[in-house]
């Protein structure tokens, strides 16, 4: 229904009802370009630095410098396996976040439940140590952080369902209780030289096969021969471990009953009323799996990679995750694409900041700046903007003209 | 008598697409008089209405206000010429209190602060300043209300009652209301209708849009009956009888040569007794309503829109909390007798009964737009099978069986069905609900918005499952299909049954009374001749 | 031993950037816009007042003295632009363009406090000064000037008169901010658009209009906290912010957006974000549980008032959700 007004606007907006895939992702392409254009300007205008130096800048950031390439292959290339690490790390969370978006749940506390989930772990870590067998010890750990973040997650979850509380609200406040909470303990398990910091967990308590207590061991050791030095065993088992991840959560949300439920729900509460969905059910279910899979997150987190813990462990992921998702439209394997978008960026920022000796936060600004255009560019895959009526009928007319004649020339 | 015209439409036409929804439309308003706009549904009373308050532009045709040509483009435009609209969907702010509704997007009014200083009314709000005007403007005309009430607060007609005041606080002469009485209770309508009448005698020009008959009687000067689009006649409501207005709005007898089939073994498959169902606002919805639907037949229901064919579909259903009464099914395979009342569709369809039901929204309820037609088929089946994954074999053939054999134009089986036409999200619903092979099927307008092909293919699929000894009840809006296609027609109006009919011998004008009668139909006289035809 | 009034007044330091932080937030989810860019917004409107100050100290030679006037203007206006552009680019993706609210909001946080840790950072660097750190404590100390007899009162003196004019302007705006939004015509319209946009449009209320200036002020006066919390530390010191932002909106929970309710709500804030400075006897870690305080009261609050129901003290019920009017 549109409403005239007696001046009539130079243009209007339509929703569009379809576009084709390619062209929505030549958009997206087409933003992100103009945003490292605006990046290269404003790098250029803030710190003088060549959009030359910027670009190459933040390829070695990925892959090293030439000679660093030179020397080392792919299996060998530390930074590259960190980088796809980090990718696995914040795809993580994402999938995490993703059910409960689907289900419009605006669920913006993972960085709470991964670190409820981080907390977890280290406590078994630190608290039963060595007491279990090292196996048994994990399993502990695993355990320990799927319900810490699952019950991170829930307790919004049942608000919501019951009384309706904003679940934005109430996730986002949770994730500063929660981080009060991990401080507390970190002071409290700092070992006592007054620097209230944890430091490396079980750093010099080595189980039988040279693994630490706790400690996610590298099952890819020895894997790759006749190379010397690969790294690629160090990150790989996380790496898989988020990828197969990856495909559960897409067969979970594509073949199964329960996530076929949860877009019931998501995309129409009326619908799922009429077949009959308990949707306050499917809610709490929702919330438990997301907030399971930040734990798991979590346990990623401290016994694979830090080791230790601290109240900045989470380092924002949780939120970067919400954009991860929602720019991927929540298709976990879409997810794998944008989640790596995010961490080049913020890695080829941050070597920038360093190499060209400007502050480490100019990457937080660069980053926002690519993103900026990325939500911005939504709009113009989601609606059309129609010029008015007058215009809008040249327009039309000749571009008919155009097609009519396009015609002939075929025939 | 010329410069007593307050407005006048002169040759008005408006298109929808390939929908003509006003055809050459001509309407004189008096000073001092209330217009009834009659008509059925989609006869195109709002959209003219519409055209008046700024909300459509017309095609063709023109405005004159006050004996001059009037532009209205805008909602605003139309309060510049001092009309306003009360529409049947309220626009109100529910947090707000009346009196802040009604001075809403207004400045401050000082004049009203009796000579107070400026600086002394800065810290009053509008709403304080306005008080004193609205509670005289509501003693003038007799309205009840307290400015400092909230929206949420209020019973129905106290928010229309804000609607209305809001609309005179703005200086409107002339008042456009559509369907007012559609949520009131008999006492509140009359309590209107005495607001109106003093409204029209300090000289203000009022339009009722309605399909109410005694209403028409009971309050207006004149009458403009609309048909289809076209304007019918214009009468002086003294002059009249309820019997010629209905003849007028329901027009010519069309021939639609419709099959229908004679009912086979009917036997009684649900059976629903006095069943009441009130509202959130406490107005009773349904009134008592008792009836049989039989295997084999098709039992149509008549009806004013809103007049509780949605809530009794969605309380069979298992949709509508039930206020009392009872709905029961007979099993036709294990012979049992089940209570269906207070259960939802799940338990419902857990008991075996097979109910499949075409709701009246269709993409918010029926499907979901943005999922796929296979994942649509899905939608009351993925229960079955296995405890954990889909299985979308059988969706996937049942989709491509409805898509061929209901000739749905869709580029394929995984196209989202919002991108669909509405005649083919139509067949791809309807298709699914028959795929159940249920034993009730219940459609609520099911053609509304089709072309004659996809509502062709519609009816016979009714007649189709009819011949399979489904008890079939189509909620229609079209007398002339109802007619010729149902068995029996029930109608229904402000929530009871005014009279079951005999399809095959029903008369157009005669449903036409029974649908704005406000008598209950009395059961016992002449059910038993409506089984008796039926057999 | 510390005196309640000493605490009293240091518990009011800490509450003002809280005010204005939630003022301001508020105004801006009144017009149905949860900008969660709040953090960063303030951030921003600290960062430029720093670096509208170092430069004007910079540009008077050794030894001279500052026009008390430009000293002060030139900060105020340079953070009033940086959070102007905050809030417009806000307002220009989620009301122009529609999009998300919670995403734009967060990467405007990231992007905000890149943008404060950047330039303070590299604010010495960028100009190669030859001083050590960004300095601006001649300005800081005009804007903590307070009237000379207030230390002749007592603990009066103390805890109500001795701040500088930013700190009594927080309270002007929350109050200022409780009359337009309550009773001004302009405020009625702002509110229904936060509640119904299409019932405000149908009344003739240009909806993105109030949304934009909505939006736009609530920037600036958050990013005012911001301003108030450099000039009163005195320097620039990265991530010292810290989770004021986050805490602001809190507060706008907490004092069920009533903008008068956030100044008795600040300083309960502000109280107890450093309560644990003066409880005696504490560890260290427990005190990290005391600054959990303010997000568990906020919860409570959003949990007993969704309990309740009771209609006025919900959030904006279009709160979150983009308004276009040709969707039904």
């Amino acid at each position: 229904m549109q409403i005239k007004s007696s001046r009539e606007p130079l243009f209007h907006l339509v929703k569009r009802d379809k576009i084709p895939w390619w062209k929505a992702w030549l958009i997206r392409i087409g933003a992100i370009l103009l945003a490292l254009v605006a990046c290269a300007v404003i790098s250029e205008l803030i710190t003088g630095v060549k959009p030359k130096d910027l670009f190459t800048t933040i390829l070695h950031s990925w892959f090293g410098d030439a000679d660093y390439r030179e020397k080392f292959s792919i299996v060998q290339n530390r930074k590259f396996w960190i980088l796809l690490q980090e990718t696995a790390i914040l795809l993580c969370v994402a999938l995490a976040v993703t059910p409960a978006f689907k289900m419009r749940f605006w669920n913006i506390g993972a960085e709470g439940q991964v670190l409820m989930g981080c907390l977890a772990s280290a406590g078994c870590m630190l608290l039963i140590g060595d007491s279990v067998s090292p196996s048994m010890l994990l399993v502990i750990m695993f355990i320990a952080a799927v319900v810490a973040g699952a019950i991170w997650a829930i307790i919004p979850a049942i608000f919501k369902a019951q009384w309706n509380t904003n679940e934005t609200l109430f996730t986002l406040m949770l994730n500063y209780v929660a981080m009060q909470i991990v401080a507390y303990f970190c002071i409290e398990w700092a070992p006592s030289n007054g620097s209230n910091v944890v430091g490396v967990i079980n750093r010099d308590l080595e189980t039988a096969d040279g693994g630490n207590y706790g400690w996610l061991p590298n099952i890819f050791e020895g894997f790759v021969k006749d190379v010397e030095r690969p790294r690629m065993p160090e990150y790989a088992h996380i790496i898989l471990i988020v990828l197969v991840l990856t495909a559960l959560m897409f067969i979970y949300l594509r073949y199964s009953k329960q996530g076929y439920e949860i877009s019931v729900v998501g995309e129409s509460e009326n619908t799922a009323r009429y077949i009959g969905i308990n949707v306050k059910k499917v809610i709490l279910r929702t919330m438990l799996i997301s907030g399971a899979i930040c734990g798991i997150a979590g346990f990623l987190l401290v016994s694979g990679i830090e080791h230790t813990i601290a109240m900045d462990t989470v380092g924002g992921r949780g939120f970067t995750a919400i954009m991860v998702s929602w720019l991927a439209k929540f298709n976990p394997f879409v997810m794998i694409v944008t989640s790596f978008l995010f961490v080049i960026m913020d890695s080829g920022a941050s070597k920038v900041a360093t190499d060209l000796r400007v502050n480490e936060s100019f990457s937080e600004v660069l980053t926002a700046l690519i993103i900026f255009f990325i939500i911005g560019c939504e709009f113009f895959i989601n609606y059309k903007i129609v010029f008015s009526r007058r215009n809008g009928k040249k327009l039309v007319s000749a571009s008919n003209a155009v097609t009519s004649s396009d015609n002939d020339n075929s025939k | 008598m010329s410069d007593n015209i307050a407005i006048e439409l002169k040759g008005i036409t408006k298109t929808f697409g390939s929908i003509v929804a006003n055809d050459n439309v001509d309407l004189k308003v008096y000073k001092g008089e209330i217009l009834s706009v009659l008509g059925e549904n989609g006869c195109g009373k709002t959209t003219l209405m519409n055209m008046i308050s700024g909300i459509y532009f017309p095609d063709k045709g023109n405005i004159y206000i006050n004996g001059e040509e009037a532009h209205i483009a805008s909602p605003k435009d139309a309060l510049n010429y001092k009309i306003g609209m009360i529409h049947q969907h309220f626009k109100l702010v529910d947090v707000f209190t009346a009196a802040e509704n009604i001075v809403l997007g207004l400045k401050k009014d000082y004049k009203s602060a009796n000579g107070n200083s400026r600086f002394k009314t800065m810290f009053k709000t509008g709403a304080d300043l306005a008080k004193e005007s609205i509670v005289s403007l509501s003693n003038k005309y007799g309205f009840d209300i307290d400015p400092e009430k909230k929206i949420y607060q209020m019973s129905v007609s106290e928010k229309q009652t804000v609607e209305i005041i809001k609309v005179l606080y703005r200086g409107a002469d002339i008042l456009i209301l559509d369907e007012p009485t559609a949520v009131l209770t008999p006492q509140e309508t009359e309590k209107l209708f005495e607001i109106l009448k003093k409204m029209r005698d300090s000289g203000k020009s009022i339009i009722i849009i309605t399909h109410k008959l005694h209403e028409v009687m009971a309050i207006s000067d004149r009458v403009t009956v609309l048909c289809k689009g076209k304007h019918v006649d214009t009468v002086k409501t003294s002059e009249t009888t309820p019997n010629a207005l209905a003849e007028m709005m329901v027009g010519q007898k069309l021939s639609l040569n419709i099959y229908r089939g004679d009912p086979v073994n009917p036997e009684e498959r649900l059976v629903v007794k006095n069943l009441n169902c009130v509202s959130r606002e406490g107005v009773k919805i349904l009134d008592d309503v008792s009836f049989t639907a039989y295997s084999g037949e098709i039992l149509g229901i008549a009806g004013i829109a809103g007049s509780g064919q949605r809530e009794l579909l969605e309380s069979i259903a298992g949709l509508q909390k039930v206020h009392s009464g009872e709905i029961t099914y007979n099993d036709p395979t294990t012979g049992k007798v089940e209570n269906l009342r207070d259960k939802t569709p799940m338990q419902i369809r857990n008991l075996g009964v097979r109910l499949s039901f075409v709701p009246e929204d269709r993409l918010g309820m029926g499907l979901v737009g943005n999922m796929d037609i296979v994942d649509n088929m899905m939608l009351r089946t993925y229960g079955k099978g296995g405890p954990f994954f889909l299985h979308r074999k059988n969706p996937k053939k049942l989709a491509e069986d409805i898509v061929e054999r209901l000739s749905v134009s869709t580029p394929g089986i995984s196209t989202p069905v919002r991108r669909l036409s509405g005649g083919n999200v139509q067949k791809v619903l309807v298709g699914r609900e028959i795929a159940a092979s249920p034993t009730v099927l219940m459609a609520a307008y099911p053609v509304r918005g089709l072309d004659i092909n996809s509502s062709y293919m519609i009816y016979n699929l009714l007649n189709e499952q009819k011949e399979k000894g489904v008890a079939v009840i189509f909620v229609g809006e079209d007398l002339d299909v109802l007619i010729e296609l149902c068995d029996r027609i029930m109608v229904i109006g402000s929530g009871h049954i005014t009279g079951i009919v005999d399809g095959r011998r029903a008369e157009k004008n005669e449903l036409g009374i029974l649908m704005t009668s406000s008598k209950k139909y009395d059961e016992n006289l002449t059910d038993e001749e409506g089984t008796t035809d039926a057999n | 031993m510390v005196s309640i009034a000493s605490v009293i007044q240091r518990a009011l330091v800490q509450s003002a950037p809280l005010l204005f932080g939630s003022t301001g937030e508020i105004l801006t989810e009144k017009s149905g816009h949860l900008n969660l860019g709040t953090a960063g917004t303030m951030y921003v409107g600290g960062i430029c007042g720093v670096i509208g100050a170092f430069f004007y100290e910079r540009s008077i030679p050794d030894g001279g003295t500052l026009n008390p006037f430009l000293a002060i203007i030139i900060p105020l206006i340079c953070s009033i632009i940086g959070s102007l552009i905050m809030g417009l680019i806000y307002c220009f993706l989620t009301v122009t363009l529609r999009a998300n609210q919670n995403v734009t909001g967060l990467a405007l946080t990231t992007f905000g406090t890149g943008i404060g840790n950047f330039f303070g950072g590299s604010l010495v660097k960028l100009v190669d000064s030859d001083v050590a750190s960004v300095n601006f404590s001649r300005t800081s100390e005009l804007y903590r000037a307070y009237l000379p007899f207030a230390d002749n009162l007592g603990w009066f003196g103390q805890i109500f008169l001795s701040h500088g004019f930013l700190f009594y302007l927080g309270i002007v705006l929350a109050i200022i901010s409780t009359f337009v939004l309550n009773k001004t015509a302009k405020g009625l319209n702002l509110r229904a658009v936060g509640e119904n946009p299409a019932t405000a449009d149908a009344a003739g209320i240009r909806v993105n209009l109030y949304k934009y200036v909505a939006t736009c002020v609530g920037s600036i006066i958050s990013g005012l906290g911001g301003l108030y919390y450099v000039m009163e530390i005195g320097n620039w010191s990265n991530d010292g912010f810290g989770d004021r932002g986050w805490l602001a909106i809190a507060l706008v929970i907490f004092a069920v957006w009533k903008p008068n309710f956030a100044i008795l709500g600040s300083i309960l804030f502000g109280g107890l974000y450093i309560a644990h400075i003066f409880i005696p006897n504490i560890s260290a870690s427990v005190s990290e549980l005391i600054k959990m305080l303010p997000y568990a009261v906020t919860i409570i609050v959003l949990i007993v008032t969704s309990l309740r129901r009771k209609r006025e003290n919900q959030p904006p019920a279009h709160l979150g959700l983009s308004y276009f009017r040709e969707e039904r």
